[in-house]
């Protein structure tokens, strides 16, 4: 496939040396004229018709791109607010995509069509109040559109009510991984800073506040489906964000306050194991993975990990230091019954600092 | 006072106007005073700091094509960063900062404003010179001494700043977090704060110069666009880089003296910091209020320049010269109140984010105007495929298709699962990079000969220039948006640590490979612009038939540009196969344009202007 896309590009690039090299070895003649270095009709007859290529050419690369790319699109959301943000994504994408369809047609139509020849007059065309006023309003009024659409998902993403069983979850970010805090059975957070760090009391939880005792810290994210999470988002040392894809959740960790975001989980692991769309993924990466381990054994080296089974994650996305690129943590929606089971079998943090 | 001084400037002028001044190598070549010296000065080293920039992209798209391997060339230029021929992870995050902080400031900034805005101002308005000289050599030194300083910190034990061209905090501001936040960082922001007063000093200049010295007849509203262009971006520019330059003072505060501008509650290397109570959101409030404007910075003057290229080669006047205007002015008011659309997911409060989102789409009414225009100046015309027009045409082409994807991300929403992912990547690298470079050579192609006392580009070489790179930058950036919308973060050194992005490798092997045919061509330029500069083929006085005033100088530099009197100007400068009265010929038979100075002729009646 690489081998392919490779040889396409430089085709591509060898088309249009080819044609340069024309262009080039056509006018070499011509260029001792009067004209000297500027565009005479020849060029501009040439350059015309590159224009139509090199439209042909944008359209191509442009379906190409969405038929072949289109599949690396993320999954359909996982999470409840998701699906308003996927219905937003596609309307303005289908949205700006007419629009540069029909923009860049003109554009290049245009140039093409009104090449300069000798003894063509241009129209002396300066003003149309009547065609700039139609072509002001009609964004104003897409926009309008698109600007009250977003705005209402907006608000409905980020001015979250908290449900009464809402889970209450930390994440905790320090150079370069992830810890989640879970509020325990109080579902209360107790009171941390980073001045309370100490031995293995990592979060800097207050020893001293009740409300902290049963909080239970994990590096790994378990979340019940069905039911909405609040994340409360710490930082020890510079900025992070907490990027979750699957679930069109995003938002940065800063040191010395605590920012927040929720959404509620609505698919399972285990169901969006199942789902078309990861199996085919899955195969698909387990095939490259393959024949590069195959290259690797060959080499004498290691083969890579098998990866047959998708697991959510959450990334960092907000550039941290050398190691940024790996500070990943693995995400795991699962009923509340195998939830309930898991949190039970965790440390609360008095159990940890008993011991 | 300035008035005055302006008075008398012309009065100097105006007696030396006929006799040569005896002049140094120095004082010609190196603290010239003179404005068409100087922006040939900033154009040359605007295109170095452009061969570091781009030569930076080249070495970090190899990497991300074949993460992890060895390379020679890894060796060659990062020796000790590359052990084995293998990239380190934190060069590979000072790469990525450093070519991000010389493309916009020192090539798309300085390089593409400090050149055409000092050779064209006091050409096409009819100025002997810049308002201040003097001011404008400082201008041109301290932007010199900032690249040099910039360059240096590539060199430093600890290497040069890798905390992103936003240079967050905590980031840059602790060098226990990455090593390259010791010096490396502290040159970063000492070149940076002299590149701020040479943008200050060469903007003030700009602004005085175009309100003070257009000569008799030249109204604002006969004013040529590219004019409008760079004296609102230079007004954008004296509006909003002292912010950055404050930001940049605190945070060296917070570096070296222990203030807690932007730092709080920070546990790192083991031990937890004094800082309590600062912001590193308060940082990116004052970073973006330069930041977003930037952005117009760098892209208005190439808006401007392609205005003036596409009437010129088209024939035709620009439609809709007015709302050109317009347009401008409200893309630089709204510039200045969109910031916030960085930092939708910063923590800041939702709110906030609503009324970002509302002003930033806004912004999209003025550019639609913009690229309709164009595409109705192309309508009907009778065009000239030089260079510059193709490199003109192309820029309205990457504008629109990078701008379209600005709706998404401008989109509080949509940002929140594309911020920082490639998808951004794509996106300003096509409205802002792309177009602006293609706004600069289009600027290059057309004014070469001006500034090169009539030699002339190859157009040949020009052609093939423009179209691998045309070819080259979209398959480079439009590919990109679709490993965004996979969710791919951008600044990682790697998408291979974990397997999940593996599917992608083969379109970013793909973006490599055209990344570097199209950095290859860039070669082609570089030869064109220095052979031409030698031997280039002289061209005529006025050689695209063009009606601005610079093409009425004689081609021979002369300090006070004009040899006798300055031309007096009775026409906007967009009349272009306009018609006499009754419609048989053009205004002055035979010929397709009047010159900005030549007067009415008579039943001719003046456009509205």
């Amino acid at each position: 496939m690489t081998v392919f896309l490779v040889l396409i590009v430089i085709a591509l690039f060898a088309v249009a040396i080819w044609q340069m090299s024309k262009i080039y070895a056509l006018s070499k003649g011509n260029s001792q004229g009067d004209n000297g270095e500027v565009a005479n009709g020849k060029d501009n007859r040439i350059n015309a018709k590159l224009m139509v290529m090199f439209m042909v050419f944008l359209y191509f690369l442009m379906f190409y791109c969405f038929w072949h790319y289109s599949k690396f699109y993320l999954p359909e959301a996982s999470s409840a607010h998701g699906s308003k943000y996927d219905n937003l994504m596609f309307i303005s994408i289908a949205l700006i995509m007419v629009v540069q369809v029909i923009t860049q047609f003109l554009l290049h139509f245009f140039s093409y069509k009104y090449k300069g020849e000798k003894g063509k007059r241009a129209l002396f065309y300066a003003d149309n109040d009547k065609l700039e006023f139609i072509w002001t309003i009609i964004p104003v009024i897409v926009l309008a559109g698109l600007i009250i659409y977003g705005l209402f998902t907006w608000s409905d993403i980020m001015n979250f009510e908290e449900d009464e069983d809402a889970l209450v979850v930390e994440l905790y970010a320090q150079r370069f991984n992830w810890k989640a805090r879970y509020a325990g059975d109080d579902n209360i957070l107790g009171d941390a800073n980073v001045r309370f760090i100490e031995g293995i009391n990592q979060l800097g939880i207050d020893p001293s506040d009740t409300d902290g005792s049963d909080d239970v810290v994990t590096t790994e994210l378990h979340l019940p489906v069905g039911r909405q999470v609040v994340f409360k988002l710490r930082s020890q040392d510079v900025l992070h964000s907490a990027y979750m894809p699957h679930f069109r959740a995003q938002m940065n960790v800063v040191p010395g306050m605590i920012t927040q975001f929720s959404f509620t989980p609505t698919v399972t692991t285990e169901e969006i194991r199942e789902t078309d769309y990861m199996q085919e993924k899955m195969r698909t990466i387990q095939q490259i993975r393959n024949e590069k381990s195959k290259v690797l054994v060959a080499k004498g080296e290691p083969a890579l990990d098998s990866y047959d089974e998708f697991d959510y994650y959450l990334l960092c996305n907000k550039i941290c230091g050398s190691s940024h690129y790996n500070m990943q943590m693995k995400i795991i929606v699962e009923t509340q019954e195998e939830y309930d089971e898991w949190i039970k079998g965790q440390k609360t943090f008095a159990q940890s600092m008993t011991e | 006072m300035s008035v005055d001084a302006t008075a008398l400037d012309h009065h100097a002028h105006d007696d030396h106007g006929h006799h040569d001044h005896h002049q140094t190598f120095i004082s010609k070549y190196i603290f010239s005073t003179d404005h068409k010296m100087i922006s040939k000065q900033y154009l040359i080293t605007g295109l170095l700091m452009g061969v570091i920039g781009i030569a930076m992209s080249i070495l970090f798209r190899i990497q991300l094509a074949w993460p992890e391997q060895s390379f020679t060339i890894f060796e060659i230029f990062l020796g000790k960063w590359a052990p084995e021929g293998v990239m380190d992870p934190s060069i590979y995050l000072s790469l990525v900062t450093i070519h991000g902080t010389i493309m916009v400031f020192f090539v798309l900034t300085a390089g593409l404003s400090g050149t055409f805005s000092n050779l064209l101002i006091p050409l096409q308005i009819g100025a002997r010179d810049m308002a201040s000289g003097f001011l404008n050599m400082v201008s041109y030194w301290l932007f010199f001494l900032s690249s040099v300083i910039m360059v240096s910190s590539l060199f430093v034990e600890a290497g040069p700043a890798a905390a992103g061209w936003t240079i967050y905090p905590p980031l840059s501001a602790l060098p226990n977090s990455i090593s390259a936040s010791g010096a490396g960082m502290t040159l970063w922001l000492v070149s940076m704060a002299i590149f701020i007063a040479s943008s200050l000093l060469g903007s003030l200049n700009y602004i005085v110069t175009v309100i003070n010295m257009r000569t008799k007849g030249m109204s604002m509203t006969r004013l040529p666009l590219t004019i409008w262009a760079f004296f609102v971006t230079a007004i954008i520019g004296v509006v909003s880089f002292p912010v950055l330059l404050s930001a940049a003072l605190l945070l060296i505060m917070d570096r070296s003296f222990g203030t807690s501008f932007f730092l709080s509650d920070i546990y790192i290397g083991g031990e937890v910091l004094h800082n309590q109570g600062g912001s590193p959101v308060l940082f990116e409030h004052l970073f973006w209020f330069l930041g977003h404007p930037e952005v117009y910075i760098v892209l208005l003057p190439a808006l401007g320049i392609s205005s003036e290229v596409i009437a010129t080669n088209a024939r035709k006047p620009i439609f809709g010269y007015r709302a050109m205007i317009a347009s401008i002015l409200a893309i630089a008011f709204l510039s200045t109140i969109v910031w916030g659309h960085h930092m939708f997911v910063s923590g800041m409060n939702p709110f906030l984010g609503s009324v970002f989102t509302f002003t930033t789409l806004l912004i999209a009414i003025p550019s639609a105007v913009k690229a309709f225009n164009y595409i109705t100046t192309l309508w009907k015309g009778n065009l000239q495929f030089n260079p510059a027009m193709l490199f003109s045409i192309g820029l309205v082409s990457t504008f629109i298709t990078g701008g379209l994807t600005g709706i998404i991300l401008g989109d509080s929403t949509l940002d929140i699962n594309v911020h920082d992912t490639y998808f951004v990547v794509a996106h300003f690298h096509l409205v802002m990079g792309i177009s602006a470079l293609y706004g600069l050579f289009a600027g290059v192609y057309h004014w070469f000969p001006k500034m090169f006392e009539g030699r002339m580009l190859n157009k040949n070489l020009g052609y093939v220039h423009f179209w691998v790179t045309a070819i080259g930058s979209y398959a480079v950036f439009f590919p990109m948006h679709f490993i965004g919308m996979a969710g791919l973060p951008r600044r990682y050194y790697s998408n291979t640590a974990f397997p999940y992005f593996d599917d992608l490798a083969d379109v970013n092997t793909m973006i490599t490979v055209a990344a570097i045919i199209t950095a290859a061509v860039q070669l082609v330029f570089l030869y064109n612009f220095i052979s031409s500069i030698f031997y280039g083929k002289r061209g005529p006085k006025n050689p695209w038939k063009s009606n601005t005033l610079e093409w009425t100088t004689e081609l021979k530099h002369i300090h006070g540009n004009w040899e006798g009197e300055i031309p007096h100007v009775y026409r906007w400068s967009y009349d272009y196969s306009k018609l006499n009265e009754d419609e048989t010929d053009y205004v002055i038979p035979g010929q397709d344009y009047i010159p900005q100075n030549i007067p009415l002729q008579p039943g001719e009646e003046e456009m509205n202007h």
